[in-house]
């Protein structure tokens, strides 16, 4: 029944990955390197760069940022650690949560599983970033404020996002198609309904 | 008439929630700051015969090791930080590694070369009762308090492990579903007659059970870091308390009090499993002044799965004697705890569910708690009460069948009233309503309407079932502290957790309740000790609502003294002239005599002494008196301890009503309808009350139908250390148009009227879930939590699948 059963469906068979082992996994597997080194040739040969080229240009929440990448690097890390933007959650870190959800090109990404050498060029969006320039809130986020839908808090940047990225497809979803569109977002605290309410009252389908 | 309790208003920390503006532990950084990583075990039991890290601190940008060597050392049972000679449990942490980047710590952890012995393991408690059974210790399999129990989720002193073996004739009975005689306990208590209780029964049940503990799994890892500075220590820990860690983080570091800035502004998620300061919160502060660096220890989300700490679960047996007319007269119970590496179970917590639901007139309980070579455990969401409310529900329905009687009124007749008694002690309940609750949960779900209604047919049929959730509610005896400040505003310090609950924001209500002040001139003082903050209790054991109210409106009282007094000295007439209102304290008989709150402050401050915190009761805690002299001098100072008289314990109640609908052919269901009720006194944050509730309803599904720890029995492996392969619930699993409503009967020992709620929302949603799958199977009990689709669909298909055989372990 959990949302990541196909997308990272590999990742079940093996309960002891960590996000080293799952980062090697998903490079080899793309680039079929087999030296010890292979992390390193690998994340090249995908993104055909040299080491000189760590120091990329990022588009993020609308303003080009120069940033030193590793090429094993995640986005998640990247915003975290690079950019200070602390916002996007690291519940997980191996596709299981969605607190790091993030907006890549308008569709809704886990960014501790994306590799930040491969956003180039894409429109990244995170929380910081989807208020209005003039530090109004988004309406998801105004939704969430009116319906107390946080519980810890933990997931919340991550639940806003994915609604956000529903609510810009589907202005008025149902509720079930709102919680299976957010269903890659685990709640561990279960607040689940506040969310959908606020999904509800963001698209002015409450009453 | 109330103006701030019962209703709604948004605490403080949601817009950070919903910006992502609000920091958590790991959303720190510091200059300077290096970044730790744990070595772990890598067998479930074994002795660490050499370390090697000569190779690993070579590398370039390694900082540091940091092992057992460098702490107090702590004697089993005692739960080291870092293991020193024998591992217990995969996951252990052993040493940590401090680099200028996590990629460079974890490649020296690589680097480490540690030889170990490996020894047996044991991973099921039975088997280590077992004659010739391993024992997960070298000194035994036994945790054996020598004093009393601590309050849940503090560590355990005064204790000792010792090796005990049943007969095995006790192993065989246990497991074929019969009293375990000649089996040795190390907690027994009864009350009443027994015997004479059976004899007096018209119908008896006898059935063994087993619920298997999981992981919390806060979404937030317990990440933490520290630095020095002066000689205090800076801490950035993810708890679900505040001023509750002070003291025991202060001990472990060797440090004063005042020497310790414990920062914790927001934690994502505990659930019980960070209620104090836990074992290794140690490193990070001691490998931080060690290196005179700031270290940032991280931790990832499967060694969360390994120390983030677990339900304990059980292996028991029951017999339960009832009357013709319903009521239950005997009860003997006994329960083996899988206490995990920690040892400590929560047996008693589950017989005390049974005396809040039946409240028999003689009761038996037995119990032990057995070292296994799993993940610690520890207090998690109504530990022991939930559980056993989840296996208890489908027994309770077997008995209300056999003599004929409607399943909610057999519950009416038997469960906790206010003249009632709640565990061993059979102790008072300062007031209880659970028949005020079932009777509003039948009508809200109709009850009786889904009685009549067709079971169903062809491959789908309903089941509707019910459940009771306890949980004691509330502590006494913590302190309050606010200031008024010159500016006439009200700042609410409070030294309680920000666990995601916002009782921290709701219980300062209170204090604006009784000062009847607008929340927009309040302002809480929260979530860093250096701000002052009073001694508060643990954000534990769904205490908060009532202890702190309580707490918050002592201290207004003595602010309010302090006004009156104020004003008297300055206008004239005693103090008993005057009376507040309007931000403002005036004489009752002519209200234009008097001070604003603002100028009642500033002459505090004037007057000094107690007026303005210079002077304080001497039956404050330590903490408390720190903080106060912090604000010395500021305002007018209002400091008290919990001294409202009453006794008793404030219980904790929801009932849960469920229906669903199960798939014949695949054993899957879904939850069609789930209202629950709760008496929890008056509400006094309606909208937090609904995610109370909620939340804990969607704890009931992971419960009842899905998480559960899976140790590989061969190995001793735990198979499901992800969030994905331990099931949470998701958006999918649950119900999503619950109906979630309260008696909302004051209690008489709360000035608010409040008691907690937290725990026993799980524990009503677990039993009610257990309850409709039972029905929905014409009865079948399957005496196991979780209950998951595999075992349904071989009942459905006729393959017994035992419970008798009692296996922790469903690998
Ligand atoms: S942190 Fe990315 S999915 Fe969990
Ligand atoms: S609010 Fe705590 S995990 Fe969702």
């Amino acid at each position: 029944m959990h949302p990541n059963t196909t997308k990272n469906g590999a990742m079940s068979v093996n309960s002891k990955l960590t996000r080293r082992r799952f980062i090697k996994g998903v490079i080899f597997s793309g680039a079929a390197a087999t030296t010890g080194t292979g992390i390193y040739l690998a994340a090249n040969a995908q993104s055909g760069q040299s080491s000189a080229e760590r120091l990329i240009t990022l588009n993020v929440n609308g303003r080009e940022r120069r940033v030193d990448v590793l090429p094993t690097e995640t986005l998640a890390n990247t915003l975290r650690y690079k950019l200070n933007m602390t916002g996007t959650k690291i519940g997980c870190n191996r596709g299981e949560c969605g607190a790091c959800t993030v907006l890549i090109n308008g569709v809704p990404n886990y960014a501790c599983s994306v590799l930040t050498q491969n956003v180039k060029g894409k429109e990244v969006v995170s929380i910081e970033g989807i208020k209005d320039s003039d530090g109004t809130l988004h309406a998801v986020q105004q939704a969430f404020i009116a319906e107390n839908s946080p519980q810890c808090g933990f997931c919340t940047p991550g639940q806003v996002m994915s609604a956000v990225a529903l609510l810009n497809s589907n202005p008025r979803p149902t509720k079930l198609e709102a919680a299976a569109a957010m269903s890659g977002n685990l709640c561990r605290c279960g607040a689940y309904e506040h969310y959908l309410n606020g999904v509800m009252r963001a698209s002015g389908q409450l009453a | 008439m109330s103006t701030h309790i019962g209703k709604d208003f948004i605490p403080p920390d949601v817009a950070g929630k919903v910006t992502g503006e609000i920091k958590y532990a790991e959303d720190y950084k510091r200059e300077g700051m290096v970044f730790a990583r744990l070595l772990t075990s890598p067998m479930p039991s074994g002795r660490v015969v050499n370390i090697d890290t000569s190779e690993a601190l070579r590398m370039d940008g390694v900082i540091g090791v940091f092992t057992a060597d460098d702490l107090p050392p702590v004697a089993p049972p005692g739960n080291p930080a870092l293991a020193s000679e024998y591992v217990t449990y995969v996951g252990q942490p052993i040493l940590a590694v401090a680099a200028i980047s996590e990629e460079i710590a974890e490649s020296a952890i690589d680097k480490i070369r540690i030889d170990f012995e490996r020894r047996d393991f044991v991973v099921d408690p039975i088997e280590s009762l077992s004659p010739g059974g391993s024992n997960a210790y070298p000194e035994g399999n036994v945790l054996v308090r020598t004093s009393e129990e601590g309050p849940e989720g503090a560590p355990i002193v005064g204790a000792e492990i010792r090796d005990i073996k049943w007969p095995q004739s006790a192993i065989d009975a246990i497991k074929s579903g019969s009293e375990p005689v000649g089996g040795e306990f190390t907690t027994e208590w009864a009350f009443g007659d027994l015997d004479a209780g059976f004899a007096e029964a018209t119908h008896i049940i006898e059935e063994p059970f087993v619920t298997i503990g999981y992981a919390h799994h806060s979404l937030e890892a317990r990440t933490g870091m520290a630095y020095w500075e002066n000689g205090k220590c800076y801490f950035h820990g993810s708890s679900q308390s505040q001023s509750a860690n002070n003291a025991g983080l202060a001990r472990m570091l060797g440090i004063d009090l005042a020497d310790l800035v414990f920062i914790n502004e927001a934690t994502g998620g505990g659930f019980g499993s960070k209620i104090g300061p836990y074992p290794f919160m140690a490193i990070t502060g001691n490998f931080a002044r060690v290196l005179n660096r700031p270290v940032q220890l991280r931790i990832t989300r499967e060694q969360e799965f390994y120390i983030g700490s677990a339900r304990s679960g059980m292996q028991g047996w029951i017999k339960v004697g009832v009357k013709d007319n319903g009521k239950v007269t005997a009860v003997d119970l006994v329960i083996v705890n899988d206490g995990g590496a920690t040892g400590g179970g929560s047996g008693n917590s589950s017989a005390q569910h049974v005396t809040v639901a039946y409240q028999p007139e003689n009761m038996r309980y037995r119990g032990i708690s057995v070292y296994t070579n799993t993940t610690p455990r520890g207090a998690q969401r109504g530990p022991g009460q939930n559980e056993m409310a989840s296996v208890l529900a489908p027994m309770t329905d077997k008995i209300a069948r056999a003599i004929d009687m409607d399943r909610v009124a057999f519950r009416k007749v038997n469960v906790l009233d206010s003249d009632g008694f709640e565990g061993g002690s059979q102790g008072p309940v300062t007031s209880a309503f659970v028949r005020e609750a079932l009777d509003q949960g039948a009508r809200t779900f109709g009850w009786d309407e889904k009685l009549a209604l067709p079971k169903g047919n062809g491959s789908k049929v309903r089941g509707i079932g019910v459940g009771i959730g306890y949980h004691g509610a509330g502590g006494r005896g913590y302190d309050g502290l606010l200031r008024i400040a010159p500016d006439g505003r009200l700042f609410i310090h409070s030294g309680v957790g920000n666990l995601g609950t916002y009782s921290y924001a709701g219980t300062c209500r209170a204090a604006a309740e009784a000062l009847q002040i607008p929340w927009e001139r309040c302002e809480i003082v929260h979530g860093r000790s250096d701000k002052h903050l009073p001694h508060s209790s643990g954000q534990g054991g769904s205490n908060t609502i009532f202890t702190h109210t309580r707490t918050n409106w002592v201290a207004a009282q003595d602010a309010i003294t302090k006004l009156k007094e104020i004003a008297a000295n300055d206008l004239g007439g005693s103090a008993n002239d005057y009376v507040i209102g309007d931000e403002r304290v005036y004489q009752s008989s002519d209200s234009s005599i008097g001070l604003t709150y603002a100028q009642a402050a500033q002459r505090a401050m004037e007057l000094g002494g107690k007026y303005s915190g210079q002077e304080f009761p001497d039956d404050i805690n330590p903490l408390t008196q720190l903080a106060v002299q912090g604000l010395a001098g500021s305002g007018l100072i209002g400091v008290a301890k919990d001294n409202i008289p009453g006794q008793g314990q404030p219980p904790g109640v929801v009932v849960g009503f469920c229906e669903i609908e199960m798939d014949k052919d695949t054993g899957k269901f879904e939850i069609l309808d789930y209202t629950a009720i709760a008496d929890c006194g008056t509400v006094v944050h309606p909208k937090n009350f609904d995610n109370a509730m909620r939340g804990g309803a969607v704890w009931g599904v992971g419960m009842t139908a899905l998480e559960r720890h899976v140790y590989d029995p061969q190995n001793g492996l735990p198979a499901n250390t992800g969030l994905y392969q331990n099931k949470p619930p998701t958006y999918l699993d649950v119900n999503l148009n619950t109906k979630m409503g309260a008696v909302n009967i004051p209690d008489p020992q709360n000035p608010t009227g409040g008691r907690g709620i937290g725990e026993p929302t799980q524990g009503a949603s677990a039993a009610a879930l257990a309850s409709a799958i039972s029905d929905a199977l014409d009865g079948h009990l399957f005496n196991s939590t979780p209950t998951t689709t595999d075992m349904i669909v071989n009942h459905l298909a006729g393959n017994t699948y035992s419970t008798k055989s009692l296996k922790t372990n469903t690998f």
